[in-house]
């Protein structure tokens, strides 16, 4: 385990170790935010990103979307240890390669230089939505929804067209087809 | 239009719709609302404590005598704070606890005040769950759900925080309904056909064993006696953890004793060779399991626990029965009724080669100890007390330690409930404030907090709490001027380098006693053991005994940390061969 959840387990086999995308339906109440993520820093579980807004105005529901990295074992403890919350309806939990959900990330990109360049910038981002929310003679801000790998890939290829600065979300996760979860 | 009640009133409305008789607490500035209120509710006492902490640890002894939630009402600040370790105490043994805090007004909420701290936010991670009554219409209805949380499913501490304005502020109140069940938190998730599963395994086990633990104690007494019945009808054999301990008489044939670090050979052993591990309301808990690679590498593992994220924590198995205790038993003990096994018969011939082996680990008699003329030796006191007052359906609180361990080992309970000892956490200075709270529940019964002197230093206020309700408990201190376990580590895994073990000054406990107003009885002679224990035992009113034993001694058998199960030390002759090293040093 490459995560030891008590001294004694100080394994000689090691558990390989996946990405899992964690959905999280809860009470939208002061303070429920702090209990979830105070039980990953309390149990030594990592959060890659973060995603939560209310969902549901009437029910009072906010969902909250955790990207996480664990062994199998880590991963049930996680669910089973975000169920006993009080505030918790319900869990859902996807692999990150799980072809059955839609995973995306949202990211704005400030763009800084001369036509030439912004025009190049926003060609590169064509290929994930690239929506312009803002232009002067000088700049722009593009916005794209894409994979985490992908707004990787694009933060760093957009540095020599005069990307000035990055702002992007956690993922978001839903399941493909008519299907809910329940 | 219906009566208006204040929020203080109301607080008093909801405890007494849930029975509650007492109340452990200390008053302050953010609840004096509600201590105004106190003289009109008569049948809700009030027991003043001297310390916060105490008063923690007197309610969870209160709810483990008596299967009853504890309530503790404490102030804003320094008053809740001092809550937090018997908070956490009661978190990770899973004791049902109640706490109210007083907050500072809402407006001042978030202003630095005057004794002002996030209460709700400092106790999150040592509560089941935790509330900020901002509005008077959320105060009975968070109260009510306060007695439900703590009291279903695992049991465990919650907190209700109420400002000041909020405890003057008017409502009308009305009783609770009859309640829903927790959405899913708290019900049964095992099947029929588990339990044929679980019956068939334990036909075709040649080496079965029972592994108990504190969900058969919090499951009721009713799950006591269910267990019994399965372990007589089954002839396994059944070991016990440190929480568990009354669930199966101590005193019967079947029983190993107590597993673990400090656990006997025969238990040991057993849980290490078995081929079939029965786990009922144990956690898997490090000071049970040792190395968990090693162990007991040849057994199917079951597990019934009532809460499903204790399942595969720690070890792996291949059974898990999500459910209460008793529940789960009954539908065992059913079944094999109406499917006329008698596993005793039929396996008897399977079994019996299992327990010559274990006759022959209890041969090495692990408990045993040299005893001295000269010196008290610790085992041998509390094997005395245990004698004196076996017939006395006796309560036993303990602080943390060696003293501890050696109750563990050498007092044997024969009823569920009479055993309060601070497991998870381990906190020094559990046991003299529980004892208060066990005494309260049980006013005619005999209650000894078997204690050492270091540990019951660390909240002797409470004597004086003791003094002022007449509570007759009974502090008995095996007193080795050293903190003892502190001491043992360090000769193991330190080289005899004793750092700030010693208490090179300490009070005068018989003065101490006196100055309390109570009796202080000391020993130091193996002679006057049983005459001055017979003192104790007989007065009428607290006591404090000083019993002087040999501050050598060491707590044996053991398993050294990092070691499985079947690489135990049995004595100090052992020692040298069986040398911590390595990996096992860095381990708790």
């Amino acid at each position: 385990m490459s995560n030891p959840k008590s001294a004694y387990s100080v394994s000689t086999k090691k558990e390989k170790s996946d990405t899992h995308i964690i959905v999280v339906w809860v009470d939208n109440e002061a303070g429920v935010l702090a209990r979830v993520v105070g039980l990953f820093s309390g149990r030594g579980y990592n959060i890659e990103s973060l995603a939560v807004a209310e969902v549901d105005a009437k029910k009072n529901i906010s969902r909250i979307t955790i990207v996480t990295t664990g062994t199998p074992q880590v991963i049930d403890q996680i669910k089973l240890q975000l169920k006993k919350l009080v505030p918790v309806h319900k869990v859902a939990d996807f692999k990150r390669n799980d072809k059955s959900v839609i995973f995306k990330e949202m990211a704005l990109f400030k763009v800084v230089g001369n036509t030439n360049k912004i025009k190049k910038a926003i060609n590169a981002c064509k290929k994930y939505n690239a929506v312009i929310l803002d232009k002067t003679k000088k700049s722009n801000v593009i916005q794209i929804t894409a994979l985490r790998r992908e707004i990787d890939k694009m933060s760093k290829n957009l540095k020599k067209f005069g990307l000035v600065s990055v702002s992007r979300t956690g993922a978001v996760a839903m399941t493909r087809g008519d299907k809910v979860f329940n | 239009m219906s009566k208006l009640y204040s929020g203080a009133e109301i607080v008093f409305k909801c405890l007494e719709d849930q029975d509650v008789e007492f109340i452990f607490g200390y008053p302050g500035g953010a609840v004096l609302p509600i201590y105004d209120e106190l003289k009109n509710h008569s049948s809700i006492k009030h027991i003043l404590v001297r310390h916060e902490q105490g008063a923690g640890h007197a309610a969870e002894g209160y709810a483990r005598s008596s299967g009853k939630p504890g309530v503790v009402l404490v102030t804003s600040g320094p008053g809740a704070t001092n809550v937090v370790t018997a908070l956490t105490d009661a978190y990770m043994d899973s004791v049902p606890l109640v706490c109210i805090s007083g907050q500072v007004p809402t407006h001042l909420i978030g202003t630095d005040a005057f004794q002002e701290c996030d209460t709700t936010g400092i106790t999150r991670p040592c509560t089941k769950h935790n509330w900020l009554v901002k509005d008077i219409k959320n105060l009975s209805k968070t109260l009510h759900e306060a007695f439900k949380v703590a009291t279903t499913g695992r049991p465990g501490p919650v907190l209700v925080d109420i400002p000041k304005d909020v405890q003057f502020a008017k409502i009308s109140y009305s009783k609770p309904k009859i309640e829903k069940k927790l959405n899913g938190k708290s019900s049964n998730n095992f099947s029929q056909k588990d339990i044929d599963n679980l019956i068939d395994l334990m036909n075709k086990s040649k080496k079965p064993i029972f592994y108990t633990g504190g969900g058969v104690i919090n499951s009721g007494p009713e799950a006591s006696d269910s267990l019994r019945e399965l372990v007589q009808v089954t002839g396994f054999p059944i070991t016990s953890t440190l929480q568990g301990l009354g669930a199966y008489p101590g005193d019967d044939n079947q029983f190993l004793g107590m597993l673990g670090m400090h656990g006997t050979y025969e238990a040991n052993n057993a849980m290490h060779d078995c081929d079939l591990l029965i786990n009922i309301g144990a956690r898997f808990d490090d000071r049970i399991t040792g190395k968990i690679d090693e162990f007991s590498p040849n057994s199917k593992k079951i597990h019934i626990d009532i809460d499903p994220s204790s399942i595969n924590k720690i070890i792996k198995v291949d059974l898990a029965l999500v459910g209460d205790v008793n529940d789960v038993l009954k539908s065992i003990n059913k079944t094999l009724k109406s499917k006329k096994i008698d596993l005793k018969k039929s396996n008897k011939q399977k079994i019996s080669n299992w327990w010559e082996q274990i006759q022959k680990w209890r041969t090495k008699n692990s408990l045993n100890f040299k005893n001295s003329d000269e010196n008290i030796k610790p085992q041998h006191a509390v094997q005395r007390l245990y004698e004196l007052t076996k017939d006395k359906d006796t309560f036993i609180t303990t602080e943390v330690g060696q003293h501890q361990m050696w109750a563990a080992q050498h007092y044997k309970f024969n009823k569920p409930n009479r055993w309060m000892t601070s497991g998870g956490l381990g906190t020094m200075g559990y046991g003299l404030p529980a004892a208060v709270g066990v005494q309260i529940a049980h006013p005619k019964k005999l209650v000894i907090d078997i204690a050492g002197e270091a540990s019951v230093l660390m909240t002797m206020q409470e004597m004086s709490t003791a003094v002022q309700y007449n509570l007759p408990i009974k502090i008995f201190i095996l007193n080795n001027q050293y903190m003892g376990m502190v001491r043992q580590w360090q000769e193991l895994l330190h080289e005899k380098n004793y750092s700030e073990s010693y208490s090179e000054a300490l009070p005068d406990f018989i003065k101490l006693a006196e100055a309390y107003g109570c009796k202080g009885i000391m020993a130091d002679k193996p002679s006057e053991l049983d005459e001055k224990i017979q003192e104790m035992v007989q007065y009428n009113g607290p006591v404090i005994f000083d019993c002087r034993v040999d501050p050598n001694e060491n707590c044996f058998p053991m398993i050294p940390s990092g070691k499985p199960h079947n690489q135990m030390i049995l004595g100090p002759s052992e020692k040298e061969e069986n040398k911590i090293t390595g990996k096992g040093k860095a381990l708790v």
